[in-house]
């Protein structure tokens, strides 16, 4: 494994190593590229993650403080706790589930296909599906996607067989056990789903892709790649030219360091990428950095998601097995007839019994919320997941509160728009319909819970005036700045980003490598 | 379940050994809390005895599980037996008496049916106190492990092998 000076100012210094750091970091090592990759959480493998939901959380989870306002019910309920997210060297990849899927062409077009809707800030993204598509392709054989390259898709658990004759009972003809970065046989080095349950815990098997055990280590193995864990990065520096030239990291110590650097690539997720940049302030840079068009922070999205449980008069035992392996997709269409633009996918979801108790009906209690617990065996699960509008006030702005180093925390606001409320509405009635089909006693359309997809608050503009970024990902205002994650998305699709956050950051790697040898960057 | 308030002041040996009618649950002046049939005792050092039996009650109502005995709401309430909680326990049980007595009733243990209780914590709902100890339920009753098969859940898979070949996809009534 590398190790880097502080003082190399050759590295390119990667902030964060989750779906978009982690795998651009492992990308442009490959490439000969050197790399200094440093993380704020600690390194965690598959011996090490556990079985077990409030356990786990404890270990992976990013616990620092948040704060949160607006009208969403997570700020009332999670009013610390915005997001789902993970710190630790792989990031959200070591929770995800999985689930891996290309935005649909006119996605990629929101505004043009849309039309304007009143009170979203909606943009069209300066790439479009044609040029993703080899990028999609990397991906997918990167993560081992099933149904997709010559790869089978998974065996259907029961909460899948419950949810498919559902599915088909209301004629949707697009339903399978999903496109998933978990193997369905031998794949990379990595073996096949053993069905334990427990995607969203960290795989014990290694069957679930995660940069945590592949793209971090296979870009060590190179030696152009140093990961610092525990390493928090505090703030970006500049020049009196007004390039970024390295970074302010608190090391596993609690000591200040700084890193110079080439490039500064952010890859936070989305409330600490612009929270960072804002932190950055200078004299020169009086809004933070990369800030000129004042979009840093705004137009967040977290999906239009919700949930539905059921409960039937039989057993499921829907925790056996993959958490999401199964979808069905004929709503992800756009259909304004049903009242919304955009479409959403829906997809099957388990949770154990300690989190579904936290999360069917935050602050339920009584017998209604606990006879729904008491059939928790003959539950089955759904989740929406659909494309939520951008709205400029829904976002990251700097709170008063300080984290742990003295640092202003991110404080995350978010109303939905009334397409969000009229999608998760269609949502809720046609998922209770698939579980009723199957002859379901009673059924839940559970709220949303702290969002685990968080998008669009450094977003990607062709003007420089509409957003942070460029097509590339690099800042309008500074060349040498590069956000990385899902904070670059323009508009959120109905489709789990994290596909889309390798594919680019496959792309900006191949990008930002080529610039550096031709003496661009 | 109701509880019964015992005034009499017996030691933790008498009380374990007596038999008590069913359904009842006893706490005892000296600083014990006990079921009737002996299945399990706490002891309470910081709060009353009285306090406790309050909160497990409370518990029980926020959360009702018939099938769920009260050794487990006892572990997950235990932990307010603590110089930490003592105000809130305090403030807090006197708030929720005070709204039973509002409501017509003596204090809120010696109500008898679990709806007319349950009026009385509506009342108090919106609360520190009330939110303190439904929050601190969800992890501490439904997070012990031995709570999980009584609802069906299997927890931990791994170190059986996942259910690959342990019923995945079993399901035969579809
Ligand atoms: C339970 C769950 C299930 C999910 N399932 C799916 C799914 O099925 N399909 C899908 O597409 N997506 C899924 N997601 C979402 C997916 O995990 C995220 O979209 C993805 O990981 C985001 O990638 P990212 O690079 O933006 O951020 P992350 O993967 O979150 O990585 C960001 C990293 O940056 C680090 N960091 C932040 N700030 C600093 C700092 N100042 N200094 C140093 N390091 C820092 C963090 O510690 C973290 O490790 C799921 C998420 C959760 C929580
Ligand atoms: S169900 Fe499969 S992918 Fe999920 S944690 Fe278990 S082995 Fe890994």
């Amino acid at each position: 494994m590398a190790t880097f000076d502080l003082n190399d100012d050759s590295v390119v210094v990667i902030i964060g190593t989750g779906a978009g750091g982690g795998v651009l970091a492992n990308e442009l090592a490959q490439k000969g590229v050197k790399v200094v990759a440093l993380e704020a959480g600690g390194r965690y493998l598959p011996e090490d993650y556990i079985n077990d939901e409030w356990e786990s959380f404890g270990q992976l989870a990013w616990l620092d403080a948040r704060t949160t306002s607006g009208t969403w019910r997570v700020a009332k309920d999670f009013a610390g706790l915005p997001a789902w997210i993970v710190k630790a060297v792989g990031g959200t990849t070591t929770h995800w589930a999985g689930a891996s899927i290309r935005f649909q062409d006119h996605e990629w077009k929101a505004l043009t296909t849309y039309g304007t809707v009143e009170g979203a800030n909606l943009l069209d993204w300066p790439i479009d599906a044609a040029e993703m598509a080899p990028w999609y392709e990397k991906a997918e054989t990167k993560l081992g996607v099933t149904r997709t390259g010559d790869r089978a898709g998974l065996p259907g658990n029961n909460n899948y067989k419950v949810f498919e004759k559902g599915a088909k009972a209301l004629g949707y003809k697009e339903v399978h056990t999903g496109r998933m970065a978990i193997n369905s046989a031998d794949y990379d080095g990595r073996m096949a789903c053993q069905q334990t349950g427990f995607c969203f815990q960290g795989c014990k098997w290694g069957a679930k892709w995660s940069a945590a055990y592949t793209d971090i280590p296979a870009g060590e193995a190179t030696g152009n790649l140093e990961v610092r864990d525990r390493a928090h990065v505090a703030r970006i520096l500049h020049n009196d030219a007004g390039k970024v030239s390295g970074v302010e990291y608190f090391d596993k110590d609690g000591n200040l360091q700084m890193q110079k650097a080439r490039i500064v690539c952010v890859a936070g997720n989305s409330f600490e990428s612009p929270r960072l940049l804002l932190n950055s302030a200078s004299s020169m840079f009086p809004d933070g950095l990369a800030n000129s068009s004042g979009m840093v922070g705004r137009n967040y999205m977290r999906h239009t998601t919700g949930s539905v449980y059921a409960i039937f008069d039989k057993p499921v035992r829907m925790w056996r097995g993959t958490t999401m392996a199964g979808i069905v997709q004929d709503e992800a269409r756009h259909d304004p007839s049903r009242g919304f633009v955009g479409g959403y996918e829906l997809e099957t979801l388990s949770l154990g019994l300690p989190f579904m108790a936290a999360f069917l009906n935050p602050g339920g209690w009584g017998r209604s919320f606990t006879t729904a617990l008491d059939h928790y065996e003959n539950m089955a699960g759904m989740w929406i997941v659909g494309e939520d509008m951008p709205q400029l006030q829904n976002g990251v702005t700097l709170s008063e509160a300080k984290d742990q180093f003295g640092l202003p925390v991110a404080n995350v606001h978010f109303d939905d728009h009334p397409n969000d409320i009229a999608m998760r509405n269609h949502a809720y009635k046609q998922g209770i319909a698939m579980y009723e089909a199957v002859g379901a006693t009673r059924a839940f359309p559970t709220p949303p819970y702290p969002s685990t997809h968080n998008l669009g608050t450094n977003r990607m503009s062709e003007r420089p005036e509409d957003g942070v970024v460029n097509r590339w990902g690099q800042s309008h205002d500074i060349a040498n700045l590069f956000v990385s994650d899902g904070s670059q998305f323009t508009t959120g699709a109905a489709e789990n980003p994290t596909l889309t956050i390798v594919a680019l950051a496959i792309r900006q790697a191949d990008h930002i490598a080529s610039e550096m040898s031709r003496g661009n960057l | 379940m109701e509880k019964r308030v015992d005034k009499d002041g017996l030691t933790r040996r008498a009380l374990l050994g007596r038999a008590v009618a069913a359904g009842a649950l006893a706490v005892m002046g000296a600083g014990f809390i006990a079921a009737p049939d002996a299945a399990w005792a706490m002891e309470v050092s910081v709060i009353s005895p009285d306090e406790m039996a309050t909160l497990l009650q409370m518990a029980r109502d926020i959360y009702p599980h018939d099938q769920v005995a009260d050794a487990f709401y006892a572990v997950a309430v235990k932990g307010y037996d603590s110089e930490a909680s003592k105000d809130l326990v305090a403030a807090g049980v006197a708030e929720l008496n005070a709204a039973a007595v509002a409501q017509g009733h003596a204090d809120y243990l010696s109500i008898g049916w679990e709806e007319d209780r349950v009026k009385v914590l509506q009342a108090i709902e919106g609360g520190v106190f009330f939110q303190t100890i439904r929050a601190g339920l969800v992890t501490g009753l439904y997070n012990q492990k031995e709570v999980w098969p009584i609802f069906g859940y299997e927890g931990e898979s791994f170190s059986k092998g996942g259910y690959i070949d342990r019923g995945f996809d079993d399901i035969n009534w579809l």
